[in-house]
């Protein structure tokens, strides 16, 4: 009796093995096939049934999509390094100074605003599109070339509002995490004379590393996949960064499907090696965030 | 106490100081282009040489909201693509969570496995996902003539380019995934267990205990999910550009087209609005209903 019982639970779960490695295999089908096929030529790709193993792996394909002519690749690759970097720095300060203040001052109107930090977060971005848009363009912005020193600079969209606390959830996130981490560390620093930026700076920050680790990694993706942003406010073909360029190089090599996804495949490397790196930050930060709907 | 009390303005001012930056945000990158989006919602706006010319013209852009046969089939589309990937996201998901928090080999590897695509950039995604659907060349026609499903047109075809979009935003379910199995893993093994014992099968405690003390996971799921779907944008500009005959022209897109290539940016803000008030009113509604369903533990 309690041998068959066993016997049917090992069974169920062997069944259960399988079958997750089937749907897991699927899930990464589509890429492993773009890696595979960034390593195709130009006629393994248009073979059927699909091969999936090239007979040999043409690293040409990858020197090819730098150095063909059109789209400058390498200024993409600047550009968006640039655009990341200074948009998380951005987000990082930003987010900490303001979750400081939620999580430890007191001021009137402080509930207030966190209440209307936590609507933001359900706020279709849709709406301030346009608006937005234009008041760049009255700020002068847009395709802007810095006065005197003369140096062309159109990014100011991109990287000014993450400055501003502009992803509410990441603010979020530090609250959560300041809240769980004692007040009397506080007042101890205080009796020894640090003030506010001190406290913030040589006692928080240090407990708060994880977080910090979850919103760079999280800022990282987000500011690294922004499409819609970069396609209205950069229009110079060697002011773009990555996630246009890889759209244009699509609609240009319509039949080198080789070279697309070796364009896509450098895209994805970054973010494959940071995900392999600081996976566990990812899974943290969400878990975090999945709380927050509480 | 007294200390306090005595100079509270500095607390205050310390206050203000390091939340300035979201404070300045919130007016300058919402609040004011809220306020912008709804005076350009009444005007006709022209490009000329000079830059943007507007003109009030009163109702007329939402006139044109209600009239215009492209934004109703653009918030067809939305509306179609919402009610379809939405549900279906979460009960795959969630399926997926029940899977990978059971005692299973490798369990790591399957969690990261499935998150993977997620971590794909959403342009390269698109790019490969347009040739994963190609008729001749794709690999999905490749993988259901294994099961005798005959090849088919899917972002070609008007009628299948929209569930091809359902189908691959299952693909990209991850984050929902993860916020599930993490709430699993907050289940009480002793409430199963007594329940267990009591004689409640498996089907028991999925529906009478695991389901209820995840709603409010699946509320927020729920709720994220809606919002992002009414707001599909990047796939659809890349992969069919809203094509065949604007079978996958979703709202965002129509009112991109409208504001950055037509520029009827009046117009634009009139169709952002009424999209704005479609997914604010659903977010509201869900608060609302959420009562009946959700439950909070104490």
């Amino acid at each position: 009796m309690s041998i068959n019982k066993k016997t049917r639970q090992l069974l169920s779960f062997t069944a259960l093995q399988i079958f997750a490695t089937l749907l897991v295999l699927t899930f990464l089908m589509p890429t492993l096939w773009m890696i595979s096929s960034s390593f195709k030529s130009s006629t393994e790709i248009f073979v059927v049934p699909i091969k999936w193993i090239p007979d040999s792996l043409r690293w040409k394909n990858y020197i090819d999509a730098f150095t063909q002519p059109a789209l400058p690749m390498w200024d993409f690759i600047k550009n968006t390094v640039m655009v990341v970097t200074v948009s998380l720095l951005g987000t990082i300060v930003s987010s900490v100074m303001v979750a400081y203040s939620f999580a430890r001052l007191q001021w009137p109107g402080r509930r207030l605003f966190f209440g209307i930090m936590i609507a933001t977060l359900m706020l279709p971005g849709i709406i301030t599109l346009i608006p937005r848009f234009i008041m760049f363009k009255d700020f002068g912005w847009i395709n802007l070339t810095i006065p005197i020193i003369n140096v062309y600079f159109p990014w100011l969209p991109l990287v000014v509002p993450p400055w501003f606390a502009g992803t509410g959830l990441y603010v979020f996130l530090m609250y959560q995490f300041m809240r769980g981490i004692p007040d009397e560390l506080d007042e101890a620093a205080k009796m020894d004379g640090a003030n506010r930026l001190q406290i913030l700076t040589r006692i928080l920050l240090p407990l708060c590393k994880p977080v910090l680790a979850t919103i760079a990694v999280f800022g990282l993706i987000q500011y690294y996949n922004e499409f819609m942003e970069p396609l209205i406010y950069l229009s110079k073909l060697d002011s773009w960064v990555l996630a246009l360029g890889i759209r244009a190089f699509n609609d240009t090599n319509v039949q080198n499907w080789e070279l697309v996804f070796s364009a896509s495949v450098v895209m994805l490397i970054p973010v494959l090696v940071l995900f392999i790196v600081a996976q566990r930050y990812f899974v943290q930060g969400i878990a975090m965030t999945g709380f927050g709907g509480r | 106490m007294t200390n306090s009390k005595r100079i509270p303005w500095r607390d205050w001012l310390a206050g203000y100081l390091f939340a300035s930056p979201f404070i300045i945000g919130l007016l300058v990158f919402v609040a004011y282009p809220i306020g912008y989006a709804l005076w350009l919602a009444f005007q006709k706006t022209d490009l000329d040489f000079g830059g943007l010319t507007t003109k009030f013209v009163g109702w007329a852009n939402f006139e044109k909201v209600f009239t215009d046969p492209i934004a109703q089939q653009a918030l067809y589309n939305t509306a179609y693509y919402t009610v379809f990937a939405v549900p279906l996201q979460l009960v795959f998901s969630f399926l997926l969570a029940m899977m990978l928090t059971q005692p299973l080999r490798f369990r790591d590897f399957y969690r990261a496995g499935f998150y993977l695509p997620i971590i794909v950039p959403v342009v390269a995604s698109a790019v490969v996902w347009q040739r994963v659907f190609h008729p001749d060349y794709g690999i999905l026609n490749d993988f259901l003539s294994w099961f005798g499903v005959p090849a088919q047109k899917w972002l070609f075809d008007k009628n299948l380019a929209k569930p091809a979009f359902i189908f691959m935003s299952l693909w990209q379910i991850g984050r929902q995934m993860v916020i599930f199995i993490a709430g699993l893993g907050n289940i009480p093994q002793s409430l199963l267990e007594a329940a267990s014992i009591d004689g409640a099968n498996a089907w028991d405690r999925i529906t009478k205990i695991t389901l209820p003390l995840m709603t409010p996971l699946i509320f927020y799921n729920l709720v994220i999910a809606i919002i992002a779907s009414f707001q599909i944008f990047t796939p659809a500009l890349i992969m069919t550009d809203g094509g065949p005959e604007n079978s996958t022209l979703f709202s965002v897109l129509n009112i991109y087209r409208e504001g950055f290539l037509f520029f009827n940016m009046g117009y634009a803000s009139a169709l952002a609005w009424e999209l704005f008030v479609i997914v604010i009113g659903f977010t509201i509604a869900q608060f609302y209903i959420s009562q009946r369903w959700v439950y909070y533990e104490e």
